[in-house]
């Protein structure tokens, strides 16, 4: 397999991580929060980019363990070649998204994510309201947390107008 | 004294009694944390999720703000905001070709050594040690003090407390009275932002924290996460479910539970915002 090409090599040009590192010990799997939801685990996933073919790498952008990956660092902190999975794992969503590939179940987790950041682009900082309105418009998931922003409002943990910062204009070219 | 201080979204809404515990025990120690002016969101999950640079870019303002306003310390109590804000100024500093990039498009200087701190290393620096002899009500309970993903991981980058079985909260638990129990889910993952896209996996995982330290005979779980807060206590109806069992154990703010021990009210330190009451407790 070499690594002067093809995906690894990809992968260790934009984010310094070398996937050969791995020696598939299966820590990472072990440790995986969300390993039992996941298509493929944290270490299969590597195997799979290990073999550096065009075929594996499009059922790991396709796939849905990139996107229930929720980056809590518990495989880097017990990698004993310290493989950066979680930094791996960024990459690999920002790539299925660029290619248009992003798995059909995980739809709802990057409509969480695209209405969290048009809050942030808008505002500044984040706005619950719109970013619940952003996200039920996004997945028509209507009924999502009827029950619990009642009790929000009542307890002043939902603010029901949005803070404006005035320098977001610095950050608005960093939005695409 | 003063420190600046960074709130972050979720402690100016969802977690606002974080804020306003933080504030009130900040206050009663003779501390004064000053908000940074302007700040913005930090991008929490959703920027690193999407889009890198814009990860970088928002933590790096913020950096920048406290810069700016004079500040050489800021205080972080939202676990999530301080590990982007430490994520970002390390890759920074080890990334020359990025920080001038995005110092160059927020047209602001990024450098220097601004110290971020959580908020357990903020009580430890200027709380702890006088919180002895302002013990008015120890918290007589068995504790369950649960650290999540974002206060001690990645370490190479946070340097705070231990890795698998972190101690900084124990200790400060143990010097109000109260008992920390030795149980197994510390710092594992809540389910964290996906509280509202895959409530059935943070109910699963936060179920699991709940069940193991009922089951270990803890009488509260202490947190200083916004995230974790929430999902352990907003979410109980799905943990509830997911568990199949009535749960009742209250899930208290670090700063809440030493307030309470100093004899802040608990209007002050805003308990009453918890969804699972804490009054059977503290």
């Amino acid at each position: 397999m070499s690594e002067k090409k093809g995906f690894i090599a990809e992968v260790k040009s934009e984010t310094g991580v070398n996937v050969n590192r791995c020696y598939q010990c299966g820590k990472c799997s072990a440790g995986c929060a969300l390993n039992e939801s996941m298509d493929y685990p944290p270490s299969v996933v590597m195997r799979m980019l290990q073999t550096n073919s065009a075929e594996n790498v499009s059922k790991v952008l396709r796939s849905q363990a990139i996107w229930l990956c929720v980056s809590c660092q518990n495989c880097l902190t017990r990698c004993p070649m310290q493989v950066d999975i979680p930094q791996l794992m960024d990459y690999l969503r920002v790539q299925a998204l660029a290619k248009k590939t992003v798995n059909k179940k995980s739809k709802k987790i990057v409509a969480f994510h695209r209405a969290f950041l048009d809050s942030i682009k808008y505002t500044g900082r984040l706005y619950e309201v719109g970013l619940v309105a952003g996200y039920k418009a996004r997945t028509f998931d209507l009924l999502q947390d009827l029950n619990v922003a009642p009790r929000m409002l009542i307890k002043g943990k939902l603010p029901l107008l949005p803070e404006m910062v005035k320098g977001k204009k610095q950050l608005k070219k960093f939005f695409r | 004294m003063e420190i600046g201080f960074y709130p972050g979204c979720s402690l100016n809404g969802t977690s606002s009694e974080y804020a306003q515990s933080t504030l009130a025990l900040a206050k009663a120690f003779g501390v004064t944390p000053v908000e940074v002016s302007d700040w913005n969101c930090c991008g929490a999950t959703a920027a690193h999720n999407l889009n890198h640079e814009l990860a970088a870019a928002l933590p790096a303002r913020v950096l920048a703000l406290a810069q700016q306003q004079g500040f050489s310390e800021i205080l972080v109590p939202c676990a999530a905001c301080y590990n982007r804000l430490s994520v970002t100024q390390h890759t920074l500093s080890g990334n020359e070709a990025l920080q001038s990039d995005i110092s160059e498009a927020l047209q602001m200087p990024l450098s220097g050594n601004l110290r971020i701190l959580n908020v357990m290393q903020f009580i430890e620096k200027y709380i702890a040690k006088e919180i002895p002899q302002k013990i008015v009500k120890p918290l007589t309970r068995k504790v369950a003090c649960y650290y999540g993903c974002l206060l001690v991981r990645p370490h190479d980058v946070l340097q705070f407390d231990r890795t698998e079985d972190p101690q900084s909260m124990d200790t400060l638990m143990a010097a109000i009275g109260a008992t920390p129990i030795d149980w197994g889910y510390k710092t594992e993952c809540c389910g964290a932002g996906f509280s509202v896209s895959r409530t059935d996996v943070v109910a699963k995982l936060s179920g699991k924290i709940v069940q193991d330290a009922v089951e270990r005979g803890a009488e509260a779980i202490i947190v200083a996460c916004p995230m974790c807060q929430s999902n352990l206590d907003m979410r109980r109806p799905h943990i509830d479910s997911y568990l199949k069992m009535k749960t009742t154990i209250p899930v208290m703010y670090v700063t809440q539970a030493i307030g309470l021990a100093v004899g802040l009210s608990r209007k002050e330190l805003g308990l009453e915002k918890l969804f699972v009451t804490a009054k059977h407790v503290a």
